[in-house]
C-alpha cells in the first residue's frame, strides 16, 4: 500500500466537506466531488438552524446531546459563520404544560442550558411574539450560514491539501475483486474551478478507500456497487421573510408538528418546515398549500406573518436513515442519528463506507467519527483537531474592530462585510481601488464579489452562496447585470452572459412561491427591468441578427442622407 | 366642502399627466393626485411604442404598421392606430424628444449591453443610437457599478452592431465615495462645481473631458452613463462635446433613472402651463359612489381625510409595479374603486417558470370599454365617470413588447379627452 493512502470523498456537502478538512488535517490525501456547486443537496437547503438540541430533548436525546457539544464546538471554530441569537420554545394556551416540563426536563438531561421565562418576559425580548403566548424556555439555539460554513471548511481542506472537484458527478465507482478502487467522474468543464462553455471531459479517479457522503443521494452511490442503501429522503419546506420578524429561533413547544420554527438568518427569517417521506430527492412536488401552511400556522406564534413579505421559499430533503429493522411509518418518528455503514462488514464489498442520517449542527462530529473509521483501516494513529483549530474566517476574531474607516466603507456594510468574510476581512477588503457596493440588499462590495469569483470562476451562483449577493428583497433584480459585469474582465463576455442567463433563471426558480404581494411587484419591477430597460428577454446577442440598417439612425443622419458617402469614409459630420 | 374640479386624475406617470395635460388643453378644469413616487424613476426614460410583437417577433421597424396586427384587447386597438399619432403629437409638443422625424423604430444601446427599439429618445441619447455607424468610445466610471464600458461595449460587438465600440473605464475626478449617488455624479457636473485633481482645483466638466481625452481615440461619438446633470443636461452635454471633440450621449439605466426623471419634471411643468393644479404625496384612499357614479373620492392627508368631488374621473395609478394593481395569495385586485381584475384562480398560474417566460401578471390590469371605462367581470361599465388610462390597464405585457410608454401616453390622451368631453 502506498505511503500516503488516497481517499475519494463523494459529495461536497457539511458531511463531506467536513470528512475531507478531518482527514485531510490529519495528513492524508483526500480528492472530494460534488455533482453541483458546494452545498448543492440538503445542507443549501436549511433553515440555518444552530441546534441546541432543545427540539429533540424528549424524543431523541442522543441526538440532543450530541447537538449540544456540537453547538459548543461550532461556536468555537466557525464564529464567523454563527449568530448566537438563543432560542425559545414558546408555549401557548393550548399546548400541553406537560410537554413543556418534559421539554425542560429533558434539556437539563441532556446538558442544554435551559430556563423559564414568561410571557412578558418572552415578549420584552420579542415584541411580535402573539399575545397569548403564556411561557417560554430559553435555550442556546442560534443561526448558522451553511454556505460559508462549507466554503470555509473546503478552504481549510484545500490548505491541507485536498483536491476539491465541484460541478463533477460520480457515473460509476470502480471495483475490482470485490473492492471499491475508485471513481469514474464527469466533469461539467474541466477540472477545477467551474468556468462556462469550458469543455468538460471525464477522469478515473483511484483511490484507497472511497467515503460515501452524499446524503440523499447516499442509495444511488450504492447502487452503482450493487449494495443497499435505504435512505429515507423526507422533505421539508421552508418559507423565506424579506425582514427578520424575531431575532431569536422561536420554536413552538409542543410534540412534533409542521411548521413550528421560525429561524432569524442574515437579513431574513426562514419559516420552517414539513416532514414527509419522499422516493426520489431530485424530483418530488413543491405545492402552494405548503407554503401556505407555513405562513397561516406561525402566524399563530407571530401574527405579523400574516401580513409580511415572503421572497422565496425552497424545499430540502433529509438524509433519513435508520436500521432496515426499526420499520417507522412516519418519518418525524425516523431518528435524527447518524450511522457509518461498513459496506466490508455489512455487504462483503471492501473499500467504500457510507456515512447516512445525522444533521448539519453535527456534521464535524460525523466526519471525526468517519475519519476515525478511515483512519483505523490504515492502521493511522492521528487525532482528530477539527474541533480545536478555527476554521479560515474565524481564526481570530479581534478583527471586528473599526472595520469602518479601516476599509473606507459606509457602517451598516463595513459591518455586514466583516461579519461575513471574518478574520479574512483584511486579505479581502484592503483594496487601493474604489470599492463600491454591488448588491445591496445584501451590502456586498467588489472587494467581496472578486474574491468569491477568485474561488469558484465563472459560476454566479457560486459567487452568491460566498457573499449573498442577489439573496435579499429584491431577488437579483438591480444586481444580476452588475455581477455579470465584475465577471467580465476575467472571463469573455460570451462567458459572463450564459453565467448571467444561469443566474437570472436560477433567481426567478425560488421566488415562484412567493408571487403575491409585494414580492409580486418587486417581480413586475424587476421583469421591467431586465425586459424593458435591459431587452434581455430579447438580446441580439444571443438570437437572430438585426438589421441595424432598417432603423432610424437619427435626425442628423437622415439629414445628412445626400452625403451618405462621406459619412462612411469617415468625413466629419457636424451632428446637430 | 369638498374639492371641486371638472376632471381628477388619480396617478402621476407618464399616463396620468398625459391625461391631465389633455383634459386641461381640451378647456377641462383638471386636478392631478399622485401618491408615491412615479414609476418614471425607474424607467429608462425612452418612449417606446411598440418593439415586438405579443408573439415575440421584432424587432419591429415600424410600429404603426405592426399595431394594426395586435389582437382585439390591447389598448393600441382600443384606441385606434391614428389616435396613437395624435397622442405622440402632443408628447413631442411638450418635450425634447427625437425620433418624430420618422415612423421608424430607433435602437437604442442599453446599459445592460444590448439594444432595444424605441420610438423616441430624449436628445442626450440621440448621438448613441446604435443603428448610426459611426464609431463609439463608451466611458464607464470606477464605481458605477450599474454601467461597465467594457462590459457593455463587447456585448454590443456580440449584438453585432454596425460600428466599432471599445469600453474604458475611468475614476471619476475629485474624491467622491464609491457609493456616491447618481444625483451626486449629476449636480457636480450640473454645477461644474469644484473637484481636486492632483491637488488643483477643476472645474467638474473640464476635469473629466480632460480624463476622457486621455483614453479617446478619433472615436466620433462618446457615451456615457445617464449622469450627465440634471437641471442643467443640455449644457453639460455641450461643454463635453466641446472639450472632447465628439458627439456625447448618455446610455440609459435602471432605477434612480435621471432621463426618466427629466422627463418627469417636463410633463410636469407643461401641465402646470396647462393651467391644471396636482397635489402629490397623499393617497386616495375611498370613494362615495350613486349607483354608477362616483361622487367623491378620499384623500388621506396627515391622518385626515380630505373630499375631492370631480364630474369625471381618471384612474392612471399604475400596474404592479407603481401598487396601482395589488395582490394577496387569493386575490387581484384594484385597490381603489376595486375594478375588477380578470385573473388565474390560483396564483400558481400568474407565472412562468421560465424567467422571461409568458406572465400571465404582465398582462393583469382593467378591461374597458372603447372609451376607456373599467368593465365589470360582466362587461358592464363599473363607473360611468371613471377611466383608466397606463399600466393600470389590462391585455398587453408592455416588458416583453417595449409598448409601456406608448400605451400610457396613447391612453392617457383619450382618457383625458374623453372626460373633458363628457365634463362639459
Amino acid at each position: 500500500m502506498a505511503q500516503t493512502p488516497h481517499i475519494a470523498v463523494i459529495g461536497g456537502g457539511s458531511t463531506g466537506i467536513g470528512i475531507a478538512r478531518d482527514l485531510a488535517m490529519r495528513g492524508l490525501d483526500v480528492t472530494l466531488v460534488e455533482q453541483g456547486n458546494l452545498t448543492h443537496g440538503t445542507t443549501g437547503r436549511m433553515h440555518g438552524l444552530l441546534h441546541s438540541g432543545g427540539r429533540y430533548a424528549v424524543s431523541d436525546q442522543a441526538s440532543a446531546t450530541e447537538c449540544i457539544e456540537e453547538n459548543r464546538v461550532l461556536r468555537d471554530i466557525a464564529s464567523h459563520c454563527v449568530e448566537m441569537t438563543g432560542g425559545l420554545f414558546v408555549k401557548k394556551p393550548e399546548d400541553s404544560e406537560e410537554y413543556f416540563q418534559k421539554k425542560l426536563e429533558g434539556c437539563k438531561e441532556c446538558g442544554i442550558p435551559a430556563e423559564v421565562i414568561s410571557g412578558e418576559e418572552a415578549r420584552a425580548m420579542e415584541p411580535h411574539l402573539a399575545k397569548d403566548v403564556d411561557k417560554a424556555i430559553s435555550v442556546p439555539d442560534g443561526a448558522i450560514d451553511p454556505f460559508r460554513l462549507v466554503v470555509a471548511n473546503a478552504a481549510s481542506a484545500e490548505e491541507h491539501g485536498a483536491r476539491i472537484e465541484t460541478h463533477s458527478k460520480v457515473t460509476d465507482l470502480v471495483i475490482e475483486d470485490d473492492e471499491v478502487v475508485g471513481l469514474e467522474v464527469e466533469h461539467a468543464s474541466g477540472e477545477g474551478k467551474r468556468i462556462h462553455g469550458e469543455e468538460g471531459g471525464t477522469e478515473e479517479i483511484r483511490a484507497d478507500y472511497v467515503v460515501n457522503a452524499t446524503g440523499a443521494w447516499a442509495g444511488r452511490i450504492g447502487d452503482m456497487a450493487g449494495v443497499d442503501i435505504a435512505v429515507r429522503p423526507s422533505k421539508g419546506v421552508m418559507t423565506i421573510m424579506n425582514i427578520r420578524q424575531v431575532d431569536t429561533v422561536i420554536n413552538r413547544c409542543r410534540p412534533k408538528g409542521d411548521a413550528d420554527i421560525v429561524v432569524p438568518h442574515e437579513t431574513t427569517a426562514i419559516l420552517g418546515t414539513t416532514d414527509e417521506e419522499v422516493e426520489d430527492p431530485e424530483d418530488y412536488p413543491e405545492e402552494g398549500w405548503e407554503v401556505d401552511m407555513m405562513i397561516d400556522t406561525l402566524k399563530e406564534l407571530v401574527p405579523m406573518l400574516d401580513e409580511a413579505r415572503t421572497i422565496r421559499s425552497f424545499w430540502g430533503v433529509r438524509p433519513l436513515y435508520e436500521p432496515p429493522d426499526v420499520g417507522s411509518d412516519d418519518p418525524t418518528d425516523i431518528t435524527r442519528d447518524y450511522f457509518l455503514l461498513d459496506h466490508d462488514e455489512r455487504d462483503d464489498l471492501q473499500g467504500m463506507t457510507s456515512i447516512v442520517g445525522g444533521k448539519f449542527t453535527t456534521y464535524r462530529m460525523m466526519g471525526e467519527e468517519t475519519s476515525d473509521h478511515v483512519c483505523a483501516k490504515f492502521g493511522i494513529d492521528a487525532e482528530c483537531r477539527t474541533a480545536d483549530e478555527p476554521l479560515p474566517g474565524s481564526e481570530d476574531f479581534s478583527v471586528l474592530r473599526d472595520y469602518m474607516d479601516e476599509f473606507g466603507l459606509r457602517s451598516p456594510i463595513g459591518r455586514r462585510s466583516v461579519e461575513r468574510l471574518g478574520s479574512r476581512a483584511d486579505d479581502v477588503l484592503k483594496t487601493s481601488d474604489p470599492n463600491p457596493t454591488v448588491c445591496g440588499c445584501e451590502g456586498v462590495t467588489r472587494a467581496e464579489v472578486q474574491d468569491a469569483i477568485s474561488q469558484s470562476g465563472s459560476d454566479l451562483n457560486a459567487v452568491r452562496i460566498r457573499t449573498r449577493a442577489s439573496m435579499g428583497n429584491c431577488q437579483g433584480g438591480f444586481c444580476c447585470s452588475r455581477l455579470a459585469s465584475e465577471l467580465h474582465g476575467e472571463y469573455d463576455e460570451t462567458i459572463a452572459r450564459d453565467a448571467w442567463d444561469e443566474l437570472l433563471q436560477e433567481r426567478w426558480k425560488g421566488q415562484r412561491h412567493a408571487l403575491w404581494g409585494e414580492q409580486l411587484s418587486q417581480a413586475a419591477l424587476n421583469y421591467a427591468l431586465h425586459a424593458t430597460t435591459q431587452n434581455r428577454d430579447n438580446d441580439p446577442a444571443d438570437g437572430e441578427p438585426v438589421d441595424f440598417a432598417a432603423f432610424d439612425s437619427g435626425v442628423s443622419a437622415s439629414e445628412a442622407s445626400g452625403t451618405a458617402d462621406v459619412a462612411a469614409d469617415g468625413g466629419t459630420r457636424n451632428g446637430d | 366642502m369638498a374639492i371641486n374640479s371638472d376632471v381628477l386624475v388619480i396617478g402621476g406617470g407618464l399616463a396620468g399627466l398625459t391625461s391631465a395635460l389633455k383634459a386641461a388643453r381640451e378647456g377641462a378644469d383638471v386636478r392631478l393626485v399622485s401618491y408615491k413616487q412615479s414609476s418614471l424613476r425607474h424607467a429608462s426614460g425612452l418612449v417606446d411604442l411598440l418593439g415586438y410583437t405579443p408573439d415575440g417577433e421584432g424587432p419591429v421597424t415600424d410600429p404603426y404598421a405592426a399595431m394594426s396586427d395586435l389582437h382585439d384587447a390591447h389598448p393600441y386597438q382600443t384606441v385606434g392606430v391614428e389616435t396613437v399619432r395624435e397622442a405622440m403629437s402632443m408628447f413631442d409638443e411638450v418635450t425634447d424628444y427625437r425620433g418624430d422625424h420618422t415612423d421608424t423604430n430607433a435602437l437604442v444601446p442599453t446599459h445592460g449591453g444590448t439594444v432595444k427599439p424605441t420610438a423616441r429618445y430624449p436628445t442626450g441619447a440621440a448621438a448613441g443610437l446604435a443603428s448610426d455607424d459611426r464609431d463609439v468610445l463608451l466611458v464607464g466610471l470606477e464605481s458605477l457599478v450599474d454601467f461597465d464600458a467594457p462590459h457593455v461595449a463587447a456585448h454590443l460587438e456580440a449584438a453585432g452592431v454596425p460600428f466599432d465600440v471599445r469600453g474604458e473605464t475611468i475614476r471619476f475626478p475629485g474624491d467622491l465615495q464609491a457609493d456616491a449617488k447618481i444625483t451626486r455624479y449629476a449636480k457636480l457636473l450640473d454645477n461644474n462645481g469644484e473637484v481636486a485633481v492632483r491637488g488643483r482645483k477643476k472645474g467638474a466638466r473640464d476635469a473629466l473631458a480632460e480624463r476622457v481625452n486621455t483614453i479617446h481615440d478619433k472615436e466620433e461619438r462618446v457615451g456615457f452613463p445617464a449622469i450627465l446633470g440634471d437641471a442643467h443636461t443640455d449644457a453639460v452635454r455641450a461643454a463635453l462635446e466641446e472639450k472632447i471633440g465628439a458627439d456625447v450621449f448618455e446610455v440609459p439605466m435602471g432605477p434612480p433613472s435621471l432621463p426618466g426623471l427629466r422627463l418627469e419634471d417636463a410633463l410636469f411643468e407643461a401641465l402646470d402651463e396647462s393651467g391644471a393644479s396636482f397635489e402629490t404625496g397623499n393617497p386616495v384612499v375611498d370613494f362615495d359612489a350613486d349607483g354608477d357614479t362616483i361622487e367623491t373620492v378620499y384623500i388621506e392627508k396627515n391622518g385626515a381625510r380630505i373630499p375631492n368631488s370631480a364630474d369625471q374621473y381618471i384612474l392612471a395609478t399604475g400596474g404592479l409595479v407603481g401598487k396601482g394593481i395589488e395582490s394577496d395569495r387569493e386575490r387581484v385586485e384594484e385597490p381603489i374603486f376595486d375594478c375588477h381584475i380578470a385573473h388565474g384562480e390560483d396564483r400558481y398560474e400568474w407565472f412562468s417558470g421560465d424567467v422571461f417566460g409568458d406572465h400571465s401578471f404582465a398582462s393583469f390590469g382593467v378591461e374597458t370599454d372603447e372609451t376607456l371605462r373599467p368593465l365589470t367581470g360582466d362587461d358592464a361599465v363599473e363607473f360611468e365617470n371613471l377611466r383608466a388610462a397606463g399600466s393600470v390597464l389590462g391585455g398587453y405585457d408592455f416588458a416583453a413588447e417595449k409598448s409601456g410608454s406608448g400605451v400610457s401616453i396613447a391612453t392617457g390622451y383619450v382618457a383625458g379627452e374623453n372626460a373633458a368631453a363628457e365634463a362639459r
